[in-house]
């Protein structure tokens, strides 16, 4: 409004003329009211002027005022619509942001080999998109978007009538323009002012012919109007350029237009994208133009999008330009800030100018769209598609990778020019001639293919996309990681990965170049005496805020194991920024990772795609050019450099390297020392040095937090565009723990020294305080941070360094938004929170603190601060010595007077520790009578999920009877549980928990299991960990918990860090239909940990269909963690819970979904905020064990609890204390405390109050709250339950015709057609089995299904015994996912006339967590087979990478070629390897297991059986042949035994061994 | 911790009291120690943990678990640095404390063995006295005066502190040495008072002054720049029952205080000297004043030891219901002197002094019990059997002390120890202290 007044006062003739006064008083008495309705009139006003009665005659008088008022007119609108796009940008009031958003998918791609169109081509791909429906998220009508991507239909362009010249000569596309006719035309101009400044022409402008009645409201809503353009005009012998040209008025458009409503959907003069926010079944409704049979193409590319969102966004739906995606950028934050850095410095001889076409990466797109920017920019600029492509995702290429050393030295060199863009991708794409698809290095999106004898080729996420004849069949593949396929359809030729990639790596010499450029730094040597220690070690140790801690629980753990240590019990402490104590800067920050939309990297079993190589030296200008200056780098083989490297790389003299060291000092101003700072480093890289290293080494006096310093200098020098010319090396005393060489990487380093670690190490060698010397102390600690580095990488589902470096993914909590603008690159701030004068009041503070001990006297030694263990004079934690022994005491006599003392002193402490304690609530009270019961209160509570394995039996059993005789919940954690208990009664009550926990490493998941709840929860993560996977190491394993999780005792559990049947978030909604379909009553509910961005992905949960959202706080967290985990991955649960509650309001989607809340919630107020955040329930895990008797030993890690909460050591266990009586009594006084709270607010029941925020009052503090306390408006808590839609399943089919065989046993034989969109076909008739018999199910072969044709995801999905499956034809990923006693045989067609064991049949993650019954698959299965099978047998042809991955028992008999990492983390069961080719062992994972020939008489004849049976149900042609050859195969067998397995097998045979003697004795 | 299973490993081992038969004729301490290794072992049962309740229990806030780490990993000289920086005179409460720590130790919840803390700290002070780890601070003087008035353990406490600080501290004793009641009423088989002068001279030489056998009637007459007034609680809680004024009738502190001046050197006069030689002795008063009598008199060759509490016999260990774990437990506890024979009684009202010539020779006493006040209060006290009377040439008052009162004073007085709160625990009268003089620096700062 401002500036309207500015305008009027600028152009004060315009009030010469009478009628304007009245408008001016009504501007300046509307000023003062409500601006927007008063500018409206105005605008209104105006409009009515000029073009009404006065317009003819005010035009004649002051023309001028016209034009100014049509500026007014155009300012205003510009205005509303930069507001708006703020307002949709950042959604300034909450805390939701579109960032957070993501997206996964179903792509298809449709190819004829030859090049030849035709509509039916067309046809095929819509078919294939609308076979893909249930990859899309649709609520109601409205799909998340859709669409196509074609060749130009050259003949149905002439038909239209449009006059256009030969094919190639023109180019088109589809454009989104506003709904404003005059907006419309503005833009336009621009089109064509671009157009012609190129020299072309808009020819003509066609409107797309649509077919709005199909969609639905939101999609309605903004619709825009659809255009397309044609351009002409370009010459002969221009014709090779015209693509260029076309890209260049793209971007140029672009740049000048940025309404929200306006995108060009594609612009080329090859292809063409129809897309729209469309469910895949709309495509061919709402655009009429694919159904008309003129419109031909010879190759199509299909997508449907599920969103995590459901706002309307009609440019985010793919294919974009080039590509399709199905998956998730992880890398994107890392990608699109060094593609914007790298724009100062890159040019094209093919695209001119850069800045013109600048930003490369458009703004406010999904990550998908940015990559196909990027891709895009690589195309014009000549590379190959599948050398852009390779460059973009490359494949991993470490030692552990069978590629040829060309090939790496291709992937070397890229690297230092580009970091991957890495992340969950299936990519299929085409720039109109070529047509290809590819997978990223870890292969995680399912890709098969088809090749027919007519010259089709089908790309797709899924088999069965479309039908085929089985004679037709030429070939069935499999897209694998890292690898890509590519169709010329000029040539007609199919090029696989091995051609592809020679051809690249031949193309320069890239050894040579790297040999001659690249300096390895781990091959320099210097002569020169590093020192290690420091002077006044103390002091300095003070000065960077060490405490006894960091030395004892983090340094020397890492120095002398190597590994990072491990802490239990979650982390109670105040935030950084409610702390009272001065914090280390790095405290304010926390770790991002990836839940259900992208999987967590296995970093340990899968580290082969891992990688920490660093290039760091000043990026040539000529990335696009290939060149051999390119790579004049510096490898680093990881960021941690000792001090004698660091001292190497001060001292290169070498080719022109050259470094600067600047100190991070600060005097009285913090503020101007930071801009000294970056301008000093802007100097230097004018200068030309190659490295700037940031120290505080030889600083005397408070320095600058070295995160802020490297933060603040990396984005400066992005902001004057000189970051790619050097390398920024951070040397600080204060880095120590992983988290921040993380942090310091994450913000722009690219190497770090922490020099005072070496000096602490050098002083705990010297006074033999630690066993090791110096170099392996120090070797071990810098392999815990590589380690720990990989970790914090992997949670983010990134693999190497290179894209993790600047990417932030971290969230900060407690900085303020200005702190965070200026120097973190970053726009809000969730919370609000301290600024630089509060930094640099606790740096001077930790340099008095420092300086003080000259002065003092009594003998010094570094103070234990007490952040893991309470101290009196520590850090505050809320479980301390009072707060437990009052709870304790109060539930143990019943005392709900202590109770009260209880909450008394976790609600009213001194100091706060959480994010509630700054919360109040209103109060207008009412008769607590009218309140509703404590009975109904307490339904609102569970507890938990604790694992039996973790907890004791008596603890774990004491929870689940108190929470069964309260009518609430408790939870089997991941451990499953002894079947016996679910039949059990203890009194009355059942000692069956009511909530099943399904996790990664599904223990003891079975059907029995599944069937016996009332919840099934799918943790995704937990909030002490979120993103690691978890072990019960050997020892832990006794008898009855090994029965329990189907294993074997002695040997250890491994949960994987992904559950490896939910890559995405169409998997999650996968898995979801599944579960529905085994136990159709259960409530099925998804456990997030609280992190920015849980809302969104909480949305995508609840259009997954789950009914209850678990939102986890970081602050809880029962058990062992790793400690950096415990401490810095995930939020407060206030912030999570609140972003979710208004995220789903907002999306209409809080009604049909439970919301419950966990983390440090202990009081009756707890409760009531969280309730007033959005909770309608309420999770305890700590509180429920410290009123069983722990005392926060924080040991559980040792098995040694003392308290026999959290071991197994039977001794131990006849400590504890704890009765469901005390948990009864705590959970009573808690409701009745809620009662009295709402009887003071003056409410009757729980639900009332739910998402009340205006209900919270907060009291004065340096935090912002409005944000969180932010309420949408919408209805506020679950009203009405998910609705299920069980119709049309094959599976009831099943049941009604299997009736009999259910009732009385009876053999039933049935014949069905399945289709890929039949899914989880067994899983419901299972559960009925189950749900009758238990876990013994049917006798042998009472069911016996047949299925011909393409089964969809999870076929033979947890099907029990007695069932047997057969399937002709081929299944997709996840088939006999939770196998449990049932028989799954699956073989090609038998008509078929491929070789049925060089084809794929079956996708990924088969038999993923089976714990019994068969599988026999004639053919090859995809990556990951076998993954957790913790007891059932399978024989299958042939498989990807990761086989056997994680298995504890069962065998697995692999007839054929395996891919890399067999074996990965297998702890039991026996795998057999045909190993034709003898080169098994390089495909082996060789950490757990080992392998030899099959020599044992026993092991043959198990061997042999295996694959008679494999014969008996597939008819293999392969083992008949080897069967009728045995003793001449059986010698190229391998056999894999994990160690542990062999140990446990000896003692076995041991032990019989001693009862014969026994026995014999005995007898005598 | 390096060997987290030690607590099931090993046993608790106390030093134990040397024989009766051989200690009870002189006034050598009566604790034994234990040997380097199986002290080391015993530092080791400490659980290290999440939540010390030890170091919450404790008043001074001592760090148990770092100590017995250092001390389990032989590294004397760091636990005892890391003792120190909580607690002044470790040397004290490792010999007299109640140790509030083991009681609150995680491993007493359980199965009552808890880590011997107290024991440990004797032995780490010991061994650091004995190895020299004990050096002089020489602290930066800052030119303020403080006066400290009083030196027992808060008094000294005070001191202590202030004096690192760097004030200039002098401290006015009424007695002829320092101590208090470390000195005049802990006997020496307790703790020697050798042990008080080596710490004195440590404070000596740092820089404290001791001005002793200076009673200071009125602040008025101190020139300081803060006082800190530690004078204790100098009046005991009396008994006004008929026969008090006859001979034998005596505050326990006379007795307990006159032996130890006896010890230390001091001659009286027969007619001064109290002693319980050949006499049959009664101790009125259930409390640890009452059991240092007991001792005081077998050394000193009673012929009988009677010791009489008006209140009920506390609950029999080691749990006691209305004191749950991990707060100090109130039952029935039996020292080493009580070891040494005495017969105990409870719910015994003392009615009269009976006397011949002056002369004690017997008490009245009364059998009671009490009955829960209807009101909510106190119990009340009714009469049960008939009165009798307990033979008795010497009675000893044990029954506690008056909280002292104080004027107003100046804001640059501050009051700490027993004279503040009342009597009680050494230790807390040395945290008293502690805090006194982080007031006192906050005051003059």
């Amino acid at each position: 409004m401002s500036s309207i007044n500015s305008l009027l006062k600028n152009n004060l003739y315009l009030f010469h003329f009478p009628h304007f006064y009245t408008l001016f008083f009504s501007i300046s008495s509307g000023l003062k009211e409500n601006h927007s309705v008063y500018f409206q009139f105005v605008i209104n006003r105006f409009c009515f002027l000029v073009n009404g009665y006065y317009c003819p005659f005010l035009r004649k008088l002051h023309p001028c005022v016209c034009v100014i008022m049509s500026e007014y007119y155009y300012f205003c609108i510009q205005n509303e619509r930069i507001k708006k796009n703020n307002m949709a940008k950042c959604n300034s009031k909450g805390l939701y942001q579109s960032e957070y958003e993501h997206d996964a998918c179903g792509v298809g791609m449709v190819v004829n080999i030859h090049g030849g169109k035709s509509h039916q081509l067309v046809d095929d791909a819509l078919q294939v998109l609308e076979n893909m429906r249930h990859r899309g998220a649709e609520i109601g009508k409205d799909g998340d978007g859709a669409g196509i991507m074609l060749q130009i239909p050259h003949e149905f362009i002439l038909l239209q009538g449009i006059p256009v010249p030969e094919k190639g000569k023109y180019g088109t596309g589809l454009v989104f323009l506003p709904k404003d006719k005059n907006r419309q035309q503005e833009i336009l101009s621009i089109i064509i002012e671009e157009v012609e400044r190129e020299g072309l022409q808009l020819m003509h402008l066609r409107a797309v012919p649509t077919n709005p009645d199909c969609l639905g409201e939101r999609a309605l809503s903004t619709e825009p109007d659809i255009k397309q353009l044609f351009i002409t005009g370009v010459q002969d012998d221009e014709v090779e350029l015209f693509p260029r040209v076309l890209y260049r008025i793209r971007k140029k458009i672009e740049k000048r237009v940025s309404d929200k409503d306006f995108y060009i959907c594609s612009l080329s003069n090859s292809n063409i994208v129809y897309k729209g926010m469309l469910s895949s079944m709309q495509v061919r409704e709402y655009f009429p133009d694919l159904s008309n049979p003129y419109f031909t193409s010879g190759l199509a590319l299909v997508h449907s999008r599920f969103s995590t969102n459901t706002f309307p966004t009609w440019s985010l739906a793919q294919p974009f330009r080039l590509l399709a995606h199905n998956g998730e950028i992880n890398t994107i934050r890392g990608n699109r800030g060094w593609m914007k850095a790298r724009e100062s410095v890159l040019s094209s001889d093919a695209l001119g100018d850069i800045r013109e076409i600048s930003p490369i990466v458009q703004p406010d797109m999904s990550d998908s769209a940015s990559l196909d920017n990027v891709l895009e920019l690589f195309l014009m600029s000549g590379l190959s598609l599948p050398h852009a492509m390779a460059v973009l995702v490359p494949e991993s290429f470490n030692d552990k990778n069978p590629i040829s050393e060309d090939l790496k030295a291709f992937y070397e060199y890229h690297s230092i020019l580009m970091e991957p863009w890495d992340g969950p991708a299936a990519l299929l794409f085409s720039d109109g001639r070529f047509a290809g698809g590819m997978l990223d290095r870890n292969g995680l999106r399912p890709a098969r293919y088809t090749i027919t004898k007519n010259d089709t080729m089908v790309v797709a996420s899924e088999v069965g996309v479309m039908d085929f004849d089985p004679t037709e069949v030429v070939e069935k593949g499999r897209l694998q990681p890292g690898k890509i396929l590519l169709i010329d359809t000029k040539e007609g030729k199919i090029y696989y990965d091995g051609e592809i990639k020679q051809q690249l790596a031949s193309e320069h010499p890239y050894r040579q170049w790297l040999s001659t450029n690249r300096i390895q730094l781990e091959k320099l040597k210097s002569g020169r005496k590093v020192e290690n220690g420091v002077s006044n070690l103390l002091e300095k140790e003070l000065m960077f805020g060490y405490g006894q801690e960091d030395v004892t629980s983090t340094i020397v753990p890492m120095a002398t194991t190597g590994q990072e240590p491990t802490a239990a019990m979650g982390n109670d402490t105040p935030l950084a920024v409610l702390s009272t104590q001065p914090q280390v800067f790095f405290n304010y920050f926390r770790q991002q990772f990836a839940q259900v939309t992208n999987p967590a990297i296995d970093s340990i079993r899968e580290s082969l795609v891992m990688s920490l190589t660093e290039y760091i030296g000043r990026v040539g200008t000529g990335i696009l050019n290939p060149d051999e200056t390119n790579c004049k780098m510096v490898r680093l083989p990881h960021p941690i450099l000792n001090n004698t490297q660091l001292d190497i790389l001060c001292n290169i003299r070498y080719k022109g390297f050259n470094t600067v060291k600047l100190p991070m000092t600060f005097t009285t101003d913090l503020r101007t020392s930071l801009d000294q700072l970056c301008k000093d480093a802007e100097h230097s890289v004018d200068q030309g040095f190659n490295y700037i290293i940031l120290t505080d080494k030889e600083v005397d006096g408070p320095f600058i937090p070295s995160l802020l310093a490297v933060s603040a200098v990396h984005h400066y020098l992005i902001s004057v565009g000189k970051r790619v010319q050097t390398a920024l090396i951070v040397e600080s005393g204060e880095i120590r723990e992983t988290m921040h060489a993380a942090l310091l990487l994450g913000y722009g380093a690219s190497a770090l020294c922490p020099y005072m670690v070496f000096a602490i190490l050098d002083d705990l060698v010297k006074k033999g305080k630690i066993q090791e010397d110096y170099a392996t102390a120090e070797t071990n600690y810098i392999n815990a941070v590589k380690k720990g580095l990989f970790k914090i990488m992997a949670k983010m589902g990134i693999s190497t360094i290179r894209s993790y470096r600047g990417a932030k993914i971290f969230e900060s909590i407690g900085l303020s938004e200005s702190l965070l603008r200026n120097y973190f690159g970053t726009e809000v701030s969730t919370i609000g929170g301290i600024g630089l004068e509060k930094i640099a009041a606790d740096a001077q503070s930790f340099y008095a603190k420092a300086n003080s001990l000259k002065e003092s006297v009594t003998d010094s030694f570094l103070p234990n601060l007490g952040q893991f263990h309470w101290r009196k004079d520590g850090i505050r934690h809320a479980w301390n010595p009072e707060t437990i022994a009052t709870l304790q005491l109060a539930c143990r006599k019943g005392d709900y007077a202590k109770f009260k003392e209880f909450s008394k002193l976790v609600d009213d402490k001194a100091d706060p520790i959480f994010i509630r304690d700054f919360l109040g609530i209103k109060q207008q009270p009412i008769s607590i009578d009218e309140v509703e019961p404590v009975s109904e209160i307490v339904k609102h509570f569970v507890t938990g999920a604790m694992s039996f394995g973790a907890l004791s039996i008596e603890a774990h059993e004491a929870i689940c009877l108190a929470m069964n005789r309260l009518g609430a919940r408790s939870n089997t954690g991941e451990g499953g549980e002894d079947s016996a208990r679910f039949h059990t009664e203890v009194d009355g009550v059942s000692l069956s928990s009511k909530t099943k926990q399904i996790a990664s490493g599904r223990f003891g998941v079975t059907t029995e299991y599944l069937v016996n709840a009332e919840e099934l929860q799918i943790k995704v993560a937990q909030g002490a960990k979120p993103g690691e996977g978890g072990q019960l190491p050997g020892f832990k394993v006794n008898e009855i918990i090994a029965r329990t999780r189907h294993s074997i005792p002695g040997i250890s559990l491994i949960s994987p860090p992904p559950h490896h049947d939910i890559y995405s978030i169409e998997d999650l909604a996968q898995l979801i239909f599944d579960l529905k379909n085994v136990n159709p009553t259960a409530a099925i509910s998804v456990k997030l940990v609280s992190e920015s961005g849980v809302g969104t992905i909480a949305a995508g949960v609840a259009k997954a269909k789950a009914d209850l959202i678990v939102i986890s706080g970081a602050e809880g967290g029962t058990g062992a963690s790793p400690a950096s985990s415990m401490r810095f991955a995930g939020i407060s649960p206030e912030i999570g819970l609140s972003e979710t509650q208004q995220t789903l309001v907002r999306n209409g989607l809080r009604s049909q979904v439970r919301l419950q809340v966990d983390g440090q919630i202990k009081t009756g107020r707890d409760v009531v905020l969280m309730a007033l955040l959005g909770a309608d329930e309420f999770g305890f895990g700590t509180t429920a064990l410290i009123v069983l008797g722990c005392v926060m030993m924080r040991k559980c890690n040792m098995n040694t609890c003392p308290m026999g909460v959290a071991t197994q050591d039977p001794r131990l266990r006849e400590h504890f204390l704890g009765k469901a009586d005390h948990l009864v009594n705590y959970f009573t006084f808690l409701a009745q405390e809620v009662r009295e709270y709402l009887a003071q607010m003056g409410y009757r029941s729980l639900n009332e109050i739910i998402g009340h925020t205006e209900l919270i009052e907060t009291k004065e503090s340096v935090l912002d709250l409005a944000r969180l306390l932010y309420k949408e408006e919408g209805v506020l808590h679950h009203t009405t339950d998910m609705p299920r839609h069980f119709e049309g399943l094959l599976d009831q089919q099943i049941i009604k015709a299997a009736q009999s065989a259910i009732d009385c046993h009876e053999e039933v034989n049935l014949d069905y057609a399945i289709k890929n969109t039949d899914r989880a076909v067994g899983a419901m008739v299972s559960g009925v089995i189950a749900k009758k018999y238990g876990e013994a199910a049917l006798p042998d072969n009472t069911i016996n299904v047949k299925f011909k044709g393409s089964a969809g995801q999870s076929f033979g999905a947890f099907l029990v015994h007695g069932v047997s499956f057969k399937l002709e034809g081929e299944t997709n990923d996840y088939f006999a996912k939770g196998l449990s006693g049932g028989r799954i045989a699956i073989l090609p067609p038998s008509r078929s006339e491929f070789s049925a064991e060089d084809n794929i049949i079956a996708g990924n993650t088969g038999l993923y967590g089976a714990t019994s019954g068969e599988l026999y698959v004639n053919g090859k299965v995809g990556e990951r087979f076998g993954v957790r099978n913790s007891g059932a047998i399978a024989v299958i042809e042939g498989a990807g990478d990761h086989c056997c991955e994680y298995m504890t028992n069962g065998r697995v008999v692999v007839l054929g070629d395996t891919g890399r990492n067999f074996a990965a983390g297998m702890s039991g069961g026996v795998a057999y390897v045909w190993d034709r080719r003898g080169s098994f062992d390089y495909y082996c994972n060789m950490d757990m297991v080992e392998i030899n020939l099959v020599e044992e008489t026993q092991y043959r004849r198990e061997l042999h059986e295996l694959i008679r049976q494999h014969y008996l149900y597939t008819g293999s042609k392969l083992a008949r042949t080897m069967l009728d050859d045995w003793s001449h195969y059986v010698e190229q067998f391998i056999q894999v035994v994990p160690i542990e397995y062999k140990r446990v097998l000896q003692e076995e045979q041991m032990r019989k061994l001693q009862q014969k003697i026994a026995d014999v004795q005995r007898d005598y | 911790m390096k060997n987290p299973k030690a607590f099931m490993e090993v046993a608790r081992q106390e030093a134990g009291y040397r024989p009766i038969h051989d200690r009870i004729h002189d006034f050598g301490e009566v604790e034994q120690t234990l040997n380097t290794k199986d002290r080391r072992q015993q530092a080791s049962r400490c659980m290290d943990c999440g939540v010390p309740f030890c170091h919450w229990a404790c008043p001074l806030g001592n760090k148990a678990p770092e100590w017995n780490e250092a001390l389990y990993n032989g590294d004397w000289e760091l636990a005892y640095h890391l003792l120190n920086s909580t607690n002044p005179f470790p040397e004290f409460t490792g010999r007299i404390c109640p140790a509030l720590c083991e009681k609150a130790c995680v491993i007493n919840l359980f199965n009552h063995e808890p880590t011997t803390n107290r024991e440990n700290e004797c032995a780490i002070t010991e061994g650091a006295f004995r190895e020299g780890y004990i050096t002089i601070h020489h602290p930066i003087r800052n030119g303020k005066k403080v006066a400290v008035i009083g030196a027992g353990p808060a008094g000294l406490a005070a001191a202590n502190e202030l004096n690192l600080m760097g004030y200039e501290v002098t401290v006015y004793e009424k007695n002829e040495a320092a101590g208090g009641l470390l000195r005049y009423g802990i006997p020496n088989f307790k703790l020697n008072k050798t042990i008080i002068d080596r710490r004195i001279n440590v404070l000596e030489q740092e820089g404290i002054t001791f001005k002793y056998g200076t009673a200071i009637d009125s602040i008025d007459s101190i020139k300081a720049d803060a006082i800190v007034i530690a004078t204790g609680t100098p009046t005991a809680r009396d008994l006004k029952a008929p026969g008090r004024e006859l001979k034998g009738v005596h505050f326990a502190l006379e007795l307990l205080a006159q032996q130890n001046r006896v010890l230390a050197g001091m001659e009286f006069s027969p007619e001064e000297r109290i002693t319980a030689k050949g006499k049959d002795v009664l101790v009125i008063g259930g409390g640890d004043t009452g059991s240092d009598c007991i001792g005081t008199a077998h050394r000193q060759g009673a012929l009988s030891v009677t010791q009489i509490e008006i209140m009920p016999r506390p609950v029999d260990g080691p749990e006691d219901p209305k004191n749950p774990w991990p707060n100090f437990p109130r039952t029935f506890k039996t020292t080493s002197s009580h070891e040494e024979g005495c017969t105990r009684r409870w719910n015994i009202n003392t009615l009269e002094f009976i006397g011949k010539d002056g002369k004690l020779t017997g008490v009245r006493v009364q059998e009671i019990d009490w009955k829960p006040n209807p009101d909510g209060g106190r119990p009340i006290m009714v009469e049960k059997g008939e009165p009798e009377i307990i033979k008795a040439e010497l009675v000893l008052l044990a029954m506690g002390f008056l909280k002292p009162e104080h004027p107003a004073y100046p804001e640059n007085v501050f009051v700490c120890g027993d004279s503040l709160n009342g009597a009680s625990l050494v230790v807390r009268a040395m945290a008293s202290g502690k805090q006194a003089a982080q007031k006192v620096n906050a005051y003059l700062k």
